[in-house]
């Protein structure tokens, strides 16, 4: 049975940015709060989507298969998708499913701000 | 600012995988830069699979689709785990006819590579193969190499619904070239769906269910990455028809159709 939690949060990082912090589990339940946040991150005009994963407690592959649809939806829209604050067992799950190579990962969210110029 | 939290309850999960462990580290395939497949019976095609890199959605060329297709083992005395583990156990065994996998006979588990031959149209034989990149007590995840009709991930999983066990396979999808794409409109879709429908059906009678498995399917994605149409260089259809060409008596004696 699944006991699974998932908690986001939206911050505004600059005019062109917004974050999108994840704590506890992200597996295919997460849809619907990963969503919600996703509308309310894009809702500030955001060109840039950062998901800072600091507070990721667990993630399967139902919760990967979710990154992508929330790619798809992002690039729809002419944004760019980013990953911050990933432990380095992540990190090597989303080079295996090689969704590092449209997903840019950095270790904090000012790295990524950086990186995208906004 | 906006804040939103789920908890599910455990009744009913509608989604795979089920009953994560608080660390996945053991669940997950080491990182994998290109397929290496182990031994093979010798009757199999060990073609378009070794030295071949991953691809997920995000490096196929056709429309994104999520399938899930369903069934439910009503009055099956079995948990979620013993239905994942007969399944990993015994998972060609549920294959349609005329379609063989070849996995490591110890089962399925993180980094395995299986080798899959797989009937085409024609009469042709389609050697391709997939990485086991997720597995737990509840669950497995495929993913495809280049040259596979799709570029995918495919998670295999079960949970408890009312207290009978639903087994799920829930597809995201692209076809991994145009050529793919094509087949994919004119009938590959419904080869696809009649697969899998037919795989849940057989894996139900094992736990002695008559039952027919449901569908539900989404195009996430109706644009084609032109950018990734290149991937027709590693179609596995193309390359496993021309070695069958130009290799006809092994092909014969492998087939025993000689």
């Amino acid at each position: 049975m699944t006991t699974g939690t998932t908690t986001v949060e939206v911050r505004q990082l600059s005019p062109g940015a917004s974050a999108i912090e994840v704590s506890g589990d992200v597996t295919a339940a997460s849809e619907g709060p990963l969503m919600d946040a996703y509308a309310s991150a894009s809702g500030t005009g955001a060109k840039v989507i950062i998901l800072d994963f600091g507070g990721l407690d667990y993630m399967n592959s139902g919760g990967i298969g979710l990154l992508v649809t929330l790619l798809v939806r992002v690039q729809r829209q002419g944004q760019r998708l980013m990953a911050v604050a990933l432990s380095e067992h992540y990190r090597q799950i989303l080079a295996l499913t090689r969704l590092d190579e449209a997903i840019a990962i950095h270790a904090t969210a000012a790295d990524a701000l950086a990186a995208a110029g906004v | 600012m906006s804040k939103n939290t789920t908890a599910t309850d455990g009744a009913a999960p509608p989604e795979a995988p089920a009953a994560p462990p608080r660390s996945s580290a053991a669940n997950w395939s080491k990182p994998v830069d290109r397929l290496a497949v182990g031994a093979v019976p010798t009757r199999a095609m060990n073609l378009n699979v070794e030295g071949r890199r991953l691809v997920g959605p995000v490096q196929g060329f056709g429309q994104l689709w999520q399938k899930r297709y369903r069934v439910r083992l009503e009055g099956a005395d079995a948990s979620p785990e013993q239905v994942i583990s007969t399944w990993k156990g015994e998972f060609g065994t549920f294959w349609p006819k005329g379609n063989s996998f070849y996995g490591p006979i110890t089962g399925i588990a993180p980094g395995d590579v299986a080798l899959l031959n797989l009937a085409a149209p024609g009469g042709q034989t389609l050697s391709t193969g997939v990485l086991v990149i997720y597995a737990d007590d509840e669950s497995f995840t495929f993913m495809t190499p280049e040259g596979h009709m799709f570029a995918a991930w495919i998670t295999f999983s079960a949970f408890l619904d009312d207290l009978a066990p639903v087994v799920q396979i829930e597809v995201l999808l692209r076809a991994n070239d145009p050529l793919y794409e094509v087949s994919m409109a004119l009938f590959g879709h419904r080869q696809e769906n009649a697969f899998w429908m037919a795989t849940l059906h057989n894996l139900a009678a094992r736990f002695n269910v008559d039952a027919t498995a449901t569908l539900e399917q989404t195009c996430v994605d109706r644009r084609r990455q032109w950018k990734n149409a290149k991937n027709i260089r590693h179609n596995a259809a193309i390359r496993s028809t021309f070695w069958m060409a130009t290799h006809p008596r092994r092909w014969f004696r492998r087939t025993g159709a000689a």
